[in-house]
């Protein structure tokens, strides 16, 4: 392994970050994941329930998932793009376990791409099925 | 690690121990033994994941080896980190996106009803199954416990069930649809092969749900054809003394409050049809074989055959009434 750089003399000509950081960055990955399972999930079961019925076509519904993807996919880009910049916080390099706020900023910022990176794919498994169900059956 | 678990002599005793266990892979409940256009599609799919994951184990044990035995010294780092990212990150998502992706792509035509084909209702019931089919006249007729089909044709099915969730899983002819009380759940399937097969309940629905099974009888159209024109027929009259009693008593000891047998004033709804019950492979949702001897067994001891059943024991009717039901119903073909 190389030897990873030192934590703290990173940080000149870069604002410290705070001592206190908030963590729904972090959640928020999972929270737009959480977000697009439930609204996919109540868009279909309402138009199945009302509209479709027990044989009907999906639908518009697969369009309107469509477009949750696209937006909450966009959103989770999003996160993944500004976790990556305070990972990249400085010169150190993983795995930032030093006990100092720019460690934590760096830390909270990897583990924010990590979840995105997580929640992305997941977000994609929960519309595969439209992709390929065309019915309420 | 212990130096014999990598020796190739225990290893080839493992292997020979285990070779029995493949006497499992075949017979009337195999999905490995397809005989439906549904089956073939699951077991191709079986096949290909069985094929990756060895691959997979093949590659990470070869590693592991590797890395272990053949060079066990300190490696690349950068290499060692892009083997981690790309094995341990980015391969997993792919391999479960192309798996999740070829087994929604089957769940269409798996559940597609055959507009135009023959549509049976079935009625998971415990611990039995309760099965409809549509006559040619326009009717329908109650069966139990067995399901015919023709050969190549697709068969849509209705499930459902009044108490709690069954399942319905014909393994050899496709995949397994849970039959949910106040709901319809669908499933078609199209056989490819004539013979008997089985079928089984897959979801716990309570003590005898390992005794609620069903014999599937893959038969050439015509023979279909004219079994369930016989089905649809009322019950043949008793023959000779004994059967005679036995219908006689059937009916005296209220049988017919849960049974019907067509042709007579038998007309219970609570258990299964009895018309032809003489014709089935099996009684008691595949339990025992349909001859005097089991009827008997049955009628005086239900609940030691299948633990927690609805139907009473009748142990208190004589021996000789108890033979004569039985030769009666026996002879209900």
């Amino acid at each position: 392994m190389t030897r990873r750089a030192q934590a703290e003399p990173d940080a000149q000509g870069k604002p410290t970050p705070g001592r206190r950081e908030s963590l729904w960055p972090l959640a928020m990955g999972p929270l737009l994941w959480v977000a697009h399972f439930l609204l996919s999930y109540a868009t279909a079961a309402v138009w199945c329930a009302k509209v479709g019925g027990e044989n009907g076509s999906l639908g518009g519904v697969r369009l309107v998932i469509g477009i949750y993807t696209a937006l909450i996919l966009s959103g989770i880009a999003v996160v993944i793009w500004r976790g990556l910049r305070k990972h990249r916080f400085g010169t150190a390099t993983v795995p930032h376990d030093f006990d100092t706020p720019a460690d934590r900023h760096r830390f909270l910022g990897f583990a924010t791409v990590l979840l995105g990176g997580l929640s992305f794919v997941a977000t994609l498994y929960v519309a595969l099925p439209v992709v390929f169900i065309e019915s309420c059956r | 690690m212990d130096a014999t678990y990598l020796s190739p002599r225990s290893w080839g005793w493992r292997a020979l121990i285990a070779l029995p266990l493949l006497g499992g892979c075949s017979g009337p409940q195999s999905t490995l033994q397809p005989a439906g256009v549904d089956a073939e599609q699951i077991a191709r799919l079986f096949w290909w994941m069985s094929g990756f994951a060895i691959l997979i184990w093949g590659v990470v044990i070869g590693c592991a080896v590797f890395v272990t035995y053949i060079k066990p010294r300190s490696h690349d780092s950068r290499v060692a980190r892009w083997l981690i990212l790309g094995g341990g990150v980015v391969v997993p998502p792919l391999v479960l996106g192309v798996l999740l992706a070829f087994g929604l792509s089957l769940l269409p035509s798996l559940s597609a009803p055959a507009e135009d084909g023959l549509q049976i209702s079935v009625s998971g019931e415990r611990w039995w199954r309760r099965v409809r089919y549509p006559t040619p006249s326009g009717g329908t007729v109650e069966l139990a416990n067995e399901v015919r089909l023709p050969v190549g044709e697709r068969v849509g099915f209705r499930l459902t069930s009044p108490d709690v969730i069954h399942s319905f899983w014909i393994p050899s002819l496709g995949g397994k649809v849970d039959m949910i009380p106040g709901r319809t759940t669908r499933l078609s399937l199209e056989p490819t092969e004539v013979g008997v097969f089985r079928g089984a309940c897959a979801e716990f629905c309570g003590t005898s749900h390992a005794l609620m099974n069903f014999r599937v009888v893959v038969m050439e159209p015509d023979a279909f054809d004219t079994w369930l024109e016989q089905q649809a027929s009322p019950a043949r009259p008793p023959q000779g003394e004994v059967a005679r009693r036995g219908q006689e008593a059937f009916l005296a000891n209220g049988c017919g409050a849960c049974h019907a047998i067509r042709g007579t004033s038998a007309d219970g709804v609570l258990g299964p049809d009895l018309t032809h019950v003489g014709s089935r492979l099996s009684l008691a949702a595949g339990t025992l074989p349909t001859d005097a001897e089991s009827f008997e067994r049955w009628i005086s001891h239900p609940d030691d055959i299948k633990p927690g059943v609805n139907m009473p024991a009748f142990d208190m009717l004589p021996a000789p009434q108890i033979h004569s039901i039985a030769t009666y119903l026996s002879q209900l073909e």
